[in-house]
């Protein structure tokens, strides 16, 4: 099953190296890693989506809180959760087919960030289901390449995470 | 205390001394030459070891003995690699372990530079923490969390890497008095809630039985310990770890649990109908599967949330400091007589000492859990016995006798042949008057004898017993069982005459090749007021256990 953990840390250099190390050692799968800033600068806040039963995920927990620089550590059932992640699509695009793609654009609600005489960059953000759907309907104009950011989550509500 | 100019290399060893540290094992090299420099001028002795790791095992012991965290130092490069083995030891057994290594300059970190090693990233799995100092104006700082992470909580290893430039660069320095760190609260008194449940469950409990782990000696709980014992005439048994936390001899303990385990200690854990597992991580090598937990109810407490319901099922987890968990314990509960499930396991115990001692006296060379035993006959109450791994490990732990000042002291989780006798350096540094044995075999001795010449140089007047079979006995033995006997590897001809060896060094001993002789060279070991080493003769074919 997957779980959406959100951890906040200690800004200082190597915390990644000491997250992404451990979940190597014990063996635990991650399927998306995502790191940024909080408002506080000296916090950042990790998202990892990874893969466990309830027993891997309770050792995940214990093993990050273990972490001198980790400051919290929460895992939030899917349905409480906002979750988001960014792709960019580039995909193949006569200009007989432009019109095509940008309808799908606008049904989809992505952006078009970049043309060129043979080409068209998609943007768009989502959740993970809406962005797999969205892939498939370009992937018949022939995709060049794609980039995702990983998931990034938020709690519903008033709940807030914070160091 | 106002503030001072001064290096950061003096500064490190202010704050050593702020901490209170009076002995420090290193093995020098470039990078760390301006910190030793530094020392020179302090009254913290440095104890040359002949091998980094040895500089490890050593503080380690001296952790293990005083309870408080002890430091050892090394150069970059080989040096700090050569610190691995020693900090991943320390590591498993939650040994509170200042490691200082230097590093090559700031702005060669990342060329490959000479002696460089990405210290903070090879030992990253087996640390604590560890803290690669950049900003030489943050050494109080660093140093004063390091000592806080490193001996407070479950105790562990934190690795310090000072790059040489950083060493010298002059700072303002004040060394703080205490130290936050938001996100680490490490002790702390078990759930209330928990406790009542433990205590009813107790209560209604015919067969409790109490596992004492390495964590009774972290936060010095062997006085709570005995009492719940005693009060609530529960029988004890240990893991490796946890050899000696209530006395050898008391009644009610049964010994050592495990795959070389005793078998009164496997019985009882099978038998009972409620366990307290106290700072003990239950792992495989001690429980050798999960189902004689069936039926059993289990009361875990331990500091580290993360140990609880990693190895086995709990029903009652308590999170906490032991000591404080078991006084909170202690006050929910009364006298309770559990005289028929003692009357159990004392009948079986007693069958199993008999067998073991007819098989003792027809040992041919020395039986070596004859020596184990007389050797402990004539140790003084505050003694430290040290062992290394392989049979010479199990021979020791199932037949050392400690009373409540002895203590046990091996590798218990990593199994580090080597161990024992830098180990036992470190303990008589700390505790002189601490009469302390290394027991090794023969291929332990191998890896870590140069460290004779550490206890002569410094005077440090430990005991050494090499127990030569000649074999790397205990994988012959798992050879002989798994892989038909086809033997390989483990033939150790060509070791040297220990003896000979010793006296070398100029370290005197004598080779004990029968039963009868060893009361007498036992005796006279103790007596010796120098190092000195007894060279034991045990039966090649002479296995790990009886049973
Ligand atoms: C550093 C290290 N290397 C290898 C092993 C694997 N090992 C476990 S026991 C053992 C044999 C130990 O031989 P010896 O010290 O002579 O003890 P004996 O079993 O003969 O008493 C070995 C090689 C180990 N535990 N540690
Ligand atoms: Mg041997």
């Amino acid at each position: 099953m997957k779980h959406t953990i959100s951890i906040l840390v200690e800004n200082n250099a190597g915390v990644l190296a000491r997250i992404s190390g451990l979940f190597a050692r014990r063996g635990f799968n991650i399927y998306s890693l995502a790191v940024g800033v909080t408002d506080n600068e000296k916090v950042s806040r990790i998202t990892i989506v990874a893969d466990g039963d309830d027993y891997t995920l309770e050792q995940i927990e214990k093993q990050l809180n273990k972490l001198i620089d980790v400051i919290k550590v929460r895992t939030v059932k899917p349905d409480e959760l906002l979750q988001r992640e960014l792709v960019l699509v580039k995909v193949s695009c006569t200009a007989a087919q432009r019109h095509e793609l940008i309808s799908i654009a606008k049904i989809t609600q992505a952006k078009i960030s970049d043309i060129s005489i043979d080409s068209m960059t998609l943007e768009l953000s989502d959740c993970e289901s809406r962005l797999e759907n969205f892939q498939e309907l370009l992937r018949p104009y022939g995709i060049k390449e794609v980039v995702r950011t990983g998931t990034i989550a938020i709690q519903k509500g008033t709940a807030a995470l914070r160091a | 205390m106002a503030t001072e100019r001064m290096t950061v290399a003096a500064a490190m060893v202010k704050a050593l001394e702020q901490e209170g540290i009076k002995h420090i094992f290193g093995y020098p090299g470039a990078a760390i030459c301006p910190f030793f420099d530094e020392l020179i001028k302090s009254d913290i002795q440095n104890i040359l070891v002949r091998h980094e790791a040895n500089s490890g095992h050593a503080a380690a012991g001296y952790a293990r003995i005083t309870g408080k965290p002890a430091v050892c130092a090394a150069t970059s490069g080989p040096g700090a690699t050569n610190l691995i083995t020693a900090i991943a030891t320390a590591h498993m057994d939650s040994v509170p372990l200042i490691a200082i290594t230097g590093q090559v300059v700031s702005n060669q970190i990342g060329r490959d530079a000479f002696q460089e090693a990405d210290i903070t990233g090879a030992s990253e799995p087996f640390v604590k923490h560890s803290f690669l100092v950049k900003d030489g104006t943050t050494i109080a700082e660093v140093m004063k969390k390091a000592f806080y992470i490193s001996g407070t909580g479950r105790p562990g290893p934190v690795l310090i890497d000072v790059p040489m430039d950083i060493q010298k660069q002059e700072i303002d320095f004040e060394y703080p008095d205490t130290v936050e760190i938001r996100s680490y609260k490490p002790s702390f008194l078990g759930n209330k809630l928990q406790i009542k449940k433990a205590a009813e469950a107790l209560k209604n409990s015919s067969k409790p039985l109490i596992c004492a782990g390495g964590g009774i000696f972290t936060v010095n709980a062997s006085g709570e310990l005995l009492q719940l014992s005693e009060m609530c005439d529960i029988p004890v048994i240990s893991t490796m770890m946890g050899i000696g936390a209530i006395p050898t001899e008391h009644k009610n303990y049964y010994g050592m649990l495990g795959v070389f385990g005793v078998e009164t200690a496997k019985y009882a854990l099978k038998e009972c109908d409620l366990l307290i597992a106290l700072g003990a991580r239950m792992s495989d090598r001690s429980v050798t599967s999960l189902s004689p937990f069936h039926e059993t109810v289990v009361i875990h407490i331990d500091v580290d949330p993360a140990e609880i319901g990693k190895n086995s099922p709990v029903n009652i987890p308590i999170v906490g400091d032991v000591k404080k968990v078991l006084e909170q314990l202690l006050t929910e509960l009364n006298e309770m007589k559990h005289p028929r499930w003692q009357d159990m396991l004392y009948t079986h115990k007693s069958e199993r000492v008999k067998r073991n001692t007819d098989n003792e006296k027809s040992a041919e060379l020395v039986s070596p859990k004859y020596f184990v035993k007389t050797l402990c006959k004539y140790l003084p109450d505050k003694c430290a016995v040290c062992s290394d791994v392989g049979s010479n490990q199990i021979w020791a732990a199932n037949n050392v006798v400690l009373s409540g000042q002895g203590r046990f002291i091996t590798s218990g989780g990593m199994g580090t042949m080597g161990y024992a006798y830098p180990a036992a350096v470190g303990i008589k540094t700390a505790e002189p008057d601490r009469e302390v044995v290394a027991l090794s075999g023969d291929g332990s001795f191998q890896m870590s004898f140069m460290e004779l010449a550490t206890a002569v140089q410094h005077g440090i007047n430990v005991k050494g017993v090499v127990f030569v079979n000649n074999y790397l006995g205990m994988v012959r033995e798992y050879q002989d069982k798994n892989f038909e006997g086809r033997r390989t590897m483990v033939d150790l001809s060509g070791s040297p005459d220990f003896l000979k060896i010793a006296e070398a060094y100029g370290i005197k001993g004598e080779t004990v090749s029968g039963n009868d002789r060893v009361e007498c060279a036992v005796k006279k070991m103790i007596e010796a007021n120098e190092p000195y080493l007894l060279q034991v003769m045990v039966d090649r074919t002479e296995r790990s256990l009886i049973e």
